[in-house]
C-alpha cells in the first residue's frame, strides 16, 4: 500500500493508455488522408473514362453526320457523286492477283544502309526473337518485310475457323493477354516476365493491339511473327480496333503513314485484308470462351462459326439506323456536332438497289422536314422512293441504266450491304467486339460506345449454360488493377496496357490457365518510375493529367458555359454560387462527373463562396492560349473540333498522302456549308481554297485545312453575332451569347 | 439553401462509389465516402455509425470484429450524413494534437521514431493497421537512410499536401 509502490504501476497504465490513444489518433488521421486520396483517384478515373467515351461517341456522331450529309446533299455532277461514293467506300481487292499486284513487296528493295532486322521466309523462331530485340533498340522494320509478314499472316489466318479451339491437354498452360494498344513496353514486359512464346508456352492475345500507343505496327509485327512461327501455340482474336475506320481516328493510320512515308498506303491497304481474317473468338477446352468485348443476349455461337468473317471489314456503322434516331428523339442530350438544320435540300443521290431489301434508310428523297419523316420513309418500298426522286428531279422516266457507271455495286453506304453480309451476322460480330458487362440484369444497347450491348449477369448465365461453359474472358475496358471479375466471377476482364491514361494510372495484367482452368492473374506496371513513387505521388500525377484534359474540354466550351452561367446570374452581378457552377458545367459538358467533388481542383478563387465566372473563364483561356498563337475567340471552336476535323481530313485524304487536292477540298466545303447554313458560292470556295494553300503547292495539308475551317467559322459566328446584336436592341432580355 | 448545398455535396460523393447507378454503395466504401466529406471518425465510430443508423440495410451478421457486408442505400445515408455534417461531428484533428500524439509515442524524446517503433505501435496498438496500410505509410514517412520517421517533417509535408 502507499503511493510509492502503486505509482510506477499507475504510471505504466497511464502511459499505456496514452500510447493507445495516440495510436488511435494517428491511425484515424491517416485513414482519412487515404480516403481522400482514394476519392481523388476515383474521380480522376471517371474523368478519363468519360472523356474517352465522349471521344468514341464523337466518332459515331461524325459518321452519322457524314451519312446524313451524303444522304441529303445532291451532287450536281457525276464527278461529285463518284467523289462521295469514293469517300465512303474503298474498293475491296477481293481477287488475289489484284492484291498481289497492289501490295506487292517483292519489288521493294531493301537498301544497304538499312540497319534494321532482315527477315527471310518461311520465318524461324530466331527471326521472331530478333524482331523483339530490334524493336527494343528502337529499330524500324523495313516496309518490304512488313508487307511480307502481312501476306504470310493473311494466308495463315485464312485457314483458321471463326472460333479457335484450344486445349490445355496439348499445351499445359495458356496465357491470355488483353488490350495492348500500341504499348510495346508492356508486350516486352509480358514476354520478359512470362517467357517468350514456344511450343511449351501458349498465348492468346485478345484484340486491340493497335491505336493510341506509339508502337502499334511493331506490336503487330511481333504478334504476327510468333503466330507464323508457332501456329499451334500462338493465337490472336480480333478487337474493335482492328478496323481501318477506327484506326483513322485513334492513331494507327497516322503512325503507319508517319513511319512508312513511301509504302504506308500499301501497308494500310494490306492491313485491312489481314484484320478481317482475324478469328472472332477462342474457346479453351470447350469451357472458357474468350472474346474481345463480350456477348449479347442474341449471341449465337453456331451462327458465329458459320458466317464469313472476312466480309466484315469494319464494324463501325456508316448510316443512322431508325432505332438510333429513336434514341436521339428520346431526348438523350447529345448535341449534334454540326447543327442539323431541317431546311429543304435538293434531292439526294440515287441508290440503285431495287432488288435489295428495304433497308432504305439511306434513300431519303426530296425535302426532309424532320427525322420522323425519315423513319417513315424507311418503311416504304425502294421502288416507290426511286420513282419519287426521279420525278422531283425532273426526269420523266427511269434512267437507271445511265447511272450505273457512277455507282459500282460496292458504293452502297449500308455496311451490311456493302460487305455482302446480312445484318444479323454483322450484328453478331459487332456484339462480340464492342459489348461491355453491366451489373444490372438484362441486355440493352451500348449507347456510350455506339456499338454492341451492355450485358447483365443473366445473359452471361444463359450463355454459359447453353454452351456448357465455365466462364468468359474478355478485354475492351481499362481497369485500375489490370483485371476485374464480375457477374459472380463468371466474367473476367483482362487488360494488358498499363499506365493507359497516364503514367501511374493503372496496372496491366495477364491471366494463366492450367488444366484445372483456374485463372491465375499476374499484374504489372511497365514503368520503373512508378515503383518509386508513393501512392500520393502517383495519384497526384495522374490527377494532374486528368485535370488538364478536363480544363481543355471546359475551355473548348467557353461560350456555352458563359451562356449557362449567365442564366444563373439573373441580376447581372457577374457572380454565381458554387452550386450553380456545378449545375451549369454539367448541363454543358454532359460528362456525368461529380463536379462538386472536383470543384476545389477546378475553381480556386472564390469570394464568400461565390465565383466570378468571367474571370474564371478568362483564366482558363489564358492557360490554353499560352500554347498557341491564335485569336482566343475562335480557339475554342477549333479545340472542340480539332480531333473531329483531323479525322475528316484523313477520311477525305483517301490515298493517305497527308494532302488533299483543291477539288477534294471544294467538295467537302460544299457539304459542310450546306449544313452549317452558310451560303458560299462555288467561286468563293475556290478562292478560299486558293488562299488557304499558304505554300502555294497546289495542295492543302492538315494545318491549312484547320485554318480554313477557322476562317469560315469566324464569318459564320460574326454573322450570328450581328444577328444577336440586332435582336438585342429590340428585346431587353439577354440570350446566350456568341463570341465577342 | 445551405442544407441543399450539403445534400448535393453528399450525393455527389456517394455517386462516385455507386457503381450500378442504383443509389447504393457497398458498405465497405462508406468509410471512404464519409471521410472524403471532411469527417475524421475512428474505425470504432464508423462501425457504430453504420450499425446504429443503417443496420436495417446491412446484413445482420454485424458481430464484433467481423467485416460488415451488404449495401447502404442513399435514402438512408443522406439524412444521417446531413446530421453528421450539421452537428460537425468527427472533426479533423488539428496539427498540434497530431504532433503531440507522435511525441507520446516517441518515448526517448529524440524527435524521431524508429521504423520498428512505428510499426509496432501502428500494427499492435489502437485500431491496428493492415499490412498494406503500414507499408503505404512507411513508403512516404520513412527516411530510408536513417530508417527513422522524422515525424515533424512528415507531418509538415502531409499538411501541405492536404491543402
Amino acid at each position: 500500500m502507499g503511493s510509492g509502490s502503486s505509482t510506477p504501476h499507475h504510471f505504466v497504465l497511464q502511459k499505456a493508455e496514452s500510447a493507445f490513444k495516440a495510436a488511435v489518433l494517428i491511425q484515424r488521421w491517416y485513414r482519412r488522408y487515404i480516403a481522400r486520396l482514394e476519392m481523388r483517384r476515383r474521380c480522376t478515373w471517371s474523368i478519363f473514362q468519360s472523356i474517352e467515351y465522349a471521344g468514341q461517341q464523337d466518332q459515331v456522331k461524325l459518321h452519322d453526320f457524314f451519312s446524313y450529309l451524303v444522304d441529303h446533299f445532291t451532287p450536281s455532277s457525276h464527278n461529285e457523286r463518284s467523289f462521295l461514293s469514293c469517300m465512303f467506300t474503298e474498293k475491296r481487292l477481293l481477287k488475289d492477283p489484284e492484291m498481289e499486284k497492289y501490295c506487292d513487296y517483292e519489288s521493294i528493295e531493301v537498301p544497304d544502309c538499312y540497319t534494321g532486322p532482315h527477315l527471310s521466309f518461311p520465318l524461324l523462331p530466331d527471326h521472331a526473337t530478333a524482331l523483339v530485340e530490334a524493336f527494343k533498340q528502337k529499330k524500324q522494320l523495313h516496309a518490304r518485310y512488313v508487307l511480307n509478314i502481312l501476306h504470310e499472316a493473311r494466308s495463315h489466318l485464312m485457314q483458321l475457323p471463326n472460333i479457335n479451339r484450344l486445349s490445355t491437354g496439348y499445351s499445359e498452360e495458356i496465357t491470355v493477354c488483353g488490350d495492348l494498344h500500341g504499348q510495346l513496353d508492356d508486350l516486352i514486359f509480358i514476354f520478359y516476365k512470362n517467357g517468350l512464346p514456344s511450343p511449351e508456352r501458349s498465348y492468346v492475345f485478345n484484340g486491340d493491339f493497335v491505336d493510341r500507343g506509339k508502337d502499334s505496327i511493331e506490336i503487330l509485327m511481333i504478334l504476327f511473327a510468333f503466330m507464323l512461327v508457332y501456329p499451334k501455340e500462338f493465337h490472336l482474336n480480333r478487337g474493335n480496333h482492328e478496323d481501318h475506320i477506327v484506326n483513322l481516328r485513334y492513331g494507327f493510320t497516322k503512325e503507319v503513314m508517319h513511319k512508312y512515308k513511301v509504302n504506308g498506303k500499301k501497308i494500310l491497304k494490306m492491313l485491312q485484308e489481314v484484320f478481317c481474317w482475324l478469328p472472332l473468338a477462342t474457346l479453351i477446352d470447350g469451357k472458357v470462351l474468350i472474346t474481345h468485348g463480350g456477348i449479347s443476349d442474341k449471341t449465337n455461337l453456331e451462327l458465329l462459326e458459320k458466317l464469313e468473317r472476312h466480309k466484315i471489314i469494319s464494324t463501325m456503322k456508316y448510316t443512322k439506323k431508325p432505332e438510333k434516331e429513336k434514341l436521339v428523339e428520346e431526348g438523350r442530350s447529345s448535341s449534334p456536332w454540326f447543327p442539323l438544320k431541317s431546311r429543304s435540300v435538293p434531292s439526294s443521290p440515287l441508290r440503285l438497289s431495287p432488288q435489295k431489301g428495304s433497308r432504305s434508310a439511306s434513300i431519303p428523297c426530296s425535302f426532309i422536314p424532320n427525322r420522323k419523316e425519315i423513319s417513315k420513309r424507311v418503311r416504304k418500298s425502294v421502288q416507290l422512293e426511286l420513282e419519287k426522286c426521279w420525278q422531283q428531279v425532273g426526269f420523266s422516266e427511269f434512267k437507271i441504266q445511265e447511272e450505273l457507271p457512277f455507282f459500282p455495286p460496292e458504293s452502297e453506304l449500308d455496311p451490311c450491304d456493302l460487305q455482302g453480309v446480312d445484318y444479323e451476322e454483322w450484328k453478331q460480330v459487332a456484339d462480340i467486339l464492342w459489348s461491355d458487362p453491366m451489373p444490372q440484369e438484362g441486355c440493352k444497347a451500348n449507347t456510350v460506345r455506339g456499338e454492341g450491348c451492355y450485358f447483365g449477369p443473366n445473359v452471361t448465365e444463359q450463355m454459359l449454360q447453353k454452351h456448357s461453359l465455365q466462364f468468359l474472358i474478355r478485354s475492351h475496358e481499362c481497369k485500375p488493377e489490370g483485371y476485374e471479375f464480375c457477374h459472380n466471377r463468371k466474367v473476367l476482364t483482362i487488360f494488358s496496357a498499363s499506365n493507359y491514361y497516364e503514367v501511374g494510372s493503372n496496372r496491366g495484367a495477364y491471366v494463366k490457365l492450367g488444366r484445372d482452368l483456374i485463372p491465375h492473374i499476374v499484374q504489372y506496371q511497365a514503368n520503373k518510375a512508378t515503383h518509386t513513387l508513393t501512392m500520393r505521388q502517383r495519384i497526384s500525377r495522374v490527377e494532374e493529367s486528368a485535370l488538364r484534359a478536363l480544363r481543355e474540354k471546359l475551355f473548348a466550351h467557353s461560350s456555352s458555359l458563359l451562356g449557362a452561367f449567365k442564366s444563373y446570374d439573373l441580376d447581372g452581378t457577374n457572380f454565381i454560387t458554387l452550386s450553380d457552377w456545378s449545375a451549369a458545367v454539367e448541363s454543358v459538358l454532359h460528362l456525368g462527373l461529380p463536379w462538386r467533388v472536383l470543384r476545389p481542383q477546378l475553381v480556386t478563387h472564390t469570394t464568400n463562396n461565390m465565383l466570378e465566372y468571367t474571370s474564371w473563364l478568362d483564366d482558363l483561356a489564358k492557360e490554353q492560349l499560352s500554347h498557341e498563337n491564335i485569336q482566343s475567340s475562335l480557339l475554342e471552336v477549333l479545340y472542340r473540333n480539332r480531333s473531329n476535323l483531323e479525322t475528316i481530313f484523313r477520311i477525305i485524304d483517301s490515298d493517305h498522302s497527308g494532302l488533299i487536292s483543291f477539288d477534294e477540298f471544294r467538295q467537302i466545303w460544299k457539304l459542310f456549308s450546306s449544313h452549317m447554313n452558310i451560303d458560299i458560292s462555288d467561286e468563293s470556295i475556290c478562292d478560299l481554297a486558293r488562299s488557304i494553300d499558304f505554300n502555294k503547292d497546289g495542295n492543302i495539308d492538315i494545318n491549312e485545312f484547320l485554318e480554313a475551317f477557322r476562317l469560315v467559322e469566324q464569318s459564320y459566328l460574326e454573322d450570328k453575332d450581328l444577328e444577336l446584336k440586332n435582336s438585342e436592341t429590340s428585346h431587353s432580355s439577354c440570350s446566350s451569347h456568341g463570341i465577342h | 439553401m445551405r442544407l441543399q448545398e450539403i445534400q448535393k455535396k453528399i450525393k455527389d460523393a456517394f455517386e462516385v462509389f455507386d457503381h450500378e447507378s442504383n443509389d447504393t454503395v457497398d458498405v465497405r466504401e462508406i468509410g471512404t465516402i464519409i471521410r472524403s466529406l471532411g469527417c475524421c471518425p475512428s474505425e470504432g465510430e464508423l462501425h457504430d455509425l453504420i450499425a446504429e443508423d443503417l443496420l436495417s440495410q446491412v446484413s445482420s451478421r454485424m458481430v464484433e470484429e467481423e467485416e460488415p457486408t451488404g449495401y447502404i442505400r442513399l435514402e438512408k445515408f443522406l439524412p444521417m450524413m446531413v446530421k453528421v455534417l450539421l452537428e460537425r461531428r468527427y472533426r479533423p484533428i488539428p496539427e498540434d494534437l497530431l504532433l503531440q500524439a507522435f511525441e507520446v509515442l516517441d518515448s526517448a524524446k529524440e524527435g524521431f521514431l524508429t521504423k520498428e517503433e512505428l510499426v509496432k505501435y501502428m500494427t499492435e496498438e489502437g485500431e491496428p493497421f493492415t499490412q498494406e496500410e503500414m507499408e503505404e505509410m512507411l513508403s512516404a514517412a520513412l527516411d530510408p537512410e536513417t530508417n527513422t520517421i522524422q515525424y515533424r517533417d512528415y507531418l509538415a509535408m502531409m499538411v501541405i499536401d492536404e491543402n
